[in-house]
């Protein structure tokens, strides 16, 4: 027994845990920033495409379709390009395209169409006879939208945004590729480029325990706000 | 009062416009409770949406009090739509708020009613659909009866002049039809609201309506008040809508009737009519046998009705009609 925790700690001689102490932090940091912009920009981006829909409140062919066609544009493009297109915009916006900082540009380009796509989707599981009733009370197209429209949708909300945060960890581990921070940058600086397999397997675990862990708690979310 | 001035609806559908309702034009009085029945795809449910327009008409105009509802701006428009409650097949209510904050709703969203005025309606409500007990619950926690009970609280909370129901009871047991059907008829009595009632059901029109429409392809073809359109239908539809209601097999009938000899008449009762022994009477005074071979006694509203089917033989059949039409009830041979 007294002989297994050296052999233990022999197994993981490159791993240096305040180094991963601070890239988990900064993966947290990269993932908690960009979901936050990318729900601040993705929930009315999503509304926007739900009312525009077809036979929907402000039906409205082209602009649905202009939007549309930006969100797949977005999407369709994988992210470890989206990250190096994203390079001078983000030079622009942030003053760098490294680091911590770096990342949160393309993540919430990556994030907030995905995102909307999600909120689109589940506004449309509202009952359509709920829409009709408020509308007969007599509510305006905004009324509707906050007072019956996201408080229906709020546990499918709530999974998208789940979703849309495991996402974002895999891409937040991606940007290390480019020069981003956190678990992902670890990942490819020690476990990929000097061999350190230990270092790899230790992001590589701390990532699925962070996506456990946001899974379960998305989990409990939504059941705690469903009341159907 | 609700007038339709030729008022009419088409969907386009592929470019192509397809009728959901031909021109109509109909008067629905304040304060009664005007039943529109057909069946499903007759135009019944664009007909009722068009009165708090859910649907746009696409061509005529329709008036509510003697105002042109139909050139209201978006801001009138929502203002007289707060004075038409309405309720639904599958009641709508929000699953994200309780009982309570469904009632209080439609108050909220109006604007005009402070958190006191919200509290205090709500629970008299609340007393009215007799759910007091219910308040802190979801919809998902309440039966059918329940919930229709709570869209229909929720229907009169900024206190509507007209209240729309779209099919209200089809998604209830007979039992559940019978007490929201009561409770209906209640707030027309008691609160004076003119009730719009669409359904599939003679019955529920029977039970509770003044006047009834009967609707098919998109066109009003019989209108009058229940008892003459129940009683003497005119239009096929009707005659079929009437059948169904009393669960009579027209082909039954038919069979019945080549058994049976002798004259067939139907005897139609209404009123006190309906409680006088004139069979009896008939028989004495003309010597005539008679069979009966189907007959009904119920209630159209509160004014008890009976029809009976008979076969009469023997004895002097001219005499039994002239007293059968002397009295108090309606004669048709049927051979």
């Amino acid at each position: 027994m007294n002989d297994l925790i050296p052999q233990f700690q022999s197994l993981l001689t490159h791993v240096d845990w305040s180094e991963i102490g601070w890239a988990s932090w900064d993966t947290l940091v990269m993932v908690g920033v960009s979901l936050f912009f990318s729900v601040l920009i993705g929930l009315p981006l999503g509304v926007l495409l739900f009312l525009t829909g077809k036979r929907q409140l402000l039906a409205q062919t082209q602009v649905y379709a202009v939007l549309s066609f930006v969100v797949n544009i977005l999407r369709s493009v994988p992210f470890i390009i989206l990250l190096i297109v994203m390079i001078p915009v983000t030079m622009m916006i942030i003053g760098t395209s490294l680091g911590v900082a770096g990342a949160i540009p393309p993540l919430v380009a990556g994030g907030a169409p995905f995102f909307a796509r999600l909120v689109e989707t589940s506004l449309r599981e509202v009952d359509r006879g709920i829409i009709e009733a408020t509308q007969a009370m007599g509510a305006s197209v905004r009324q509707i939208v906050l007072g019956a429209l996201l408080p229906e949708a709020l546990p499918g909300i709530i999974a998208a945004i789940t979703v849309t945060a495991i996402t974002l960890v895999s891409y937040a581990a991606m940007s290390g590729v480019v020069g981003g921070g956190g678990l992902g940058d670890l990942a490819i600086r020690f476990g990929y480029q000097r061999f350190q397999t230990d270092v790899m397997v230790i992001t590589v675990a701390l990532l699925v325990i962070f996506v456990q862990l946001l899974q379960m708690l998305g989990d409990k979310l939504v059941l705690y706000f469903s009341r159907r | 009062m609700i007038e339709f001035d030729q008022v009419e609806k088409a969907y386009q559908v592929g470019g192509r416009a397809i009728p959901a309702l031909h021109p109509t034009s109909l008067s629905i009085h304040t304060g009664e409770v005007f039943g529109i029945v057909g069946h499903s795809g007759a135009g019944k449910s664009t007909l009722v949406r068009l009165i708090n327009l859910l649907e746009r008409p696409t061509g005529g105009r329709i008036l509510v009090d003697g105002e042109v509802v139909t050139d209201y701006g978006s801001g009138t428009l929502r203002a007289y739509r707060r004075k038409v409650g309405m309720i639904f097949q599958h009641f709508n209510l929000l699953s994200s708020k309780t009982v309570a904050d469904n009632i209080a709703f439609p108050m909220k969203l109006a604007g005009i009613y402070s958190a006191a005025d919200i509290r205090a309606r709500v629970d008299e409500l609340l007393a009215l659909v007799s759910l007091s007990d219910q308040r802190r619950k979801y919809p998902s926690q309440l039966s059918g009866g329940q919930k229709q009970r709570v869209g229909i609280a929720r229907a009169l909370a900024c206190r509507p002049t007209i209240l729309l129901c779209d099919e209200a009871t089809s998604a209830l047991d007979p039992q559940t039809t019978q007490s929201v059907l009561a409770l209906l008829s209640d707030i027309n009595r008691q609160l004076g609201l003119t009730i719009v009632l669409i359904t599939h059901e003679m019955d529920v029109v029977r039970r509770v309506c003044d006047r009834v429409a009967v609707m098919d392809g998109g066109q009003v073809v019989e209108l009058g008040p229940v008892n003459e359109v129940f009683l003497h239908p005119q239009h096929g539809t009707t005659r079929d809508f009437v059948m169904e209601s009393e669960r009579v097999d027209q082909e039954e009938l038919k069979t019945d009737l080549q058994h049976a000899s002798g004259r067939i008449l139907r005897l139609t009762f209404q009123g006190d009519a309906t409680y006088q022994p004139l069979l009896g009477r008939v028989a004495r005074e003309s010597g005539v046998d008679f069979s009966i071979l189907s007959g009904r006694i119920d209630h159209i509203k509160e004014t008890p009705y009976g029809q009976l089917t008979l076969s009469l033989v023997g004895g002097d059949l001219d005499q039994a009609m002239a007293v059968l039409n002397q009295a108090d009830v309606h004669v048709e041979v049927l051979r």
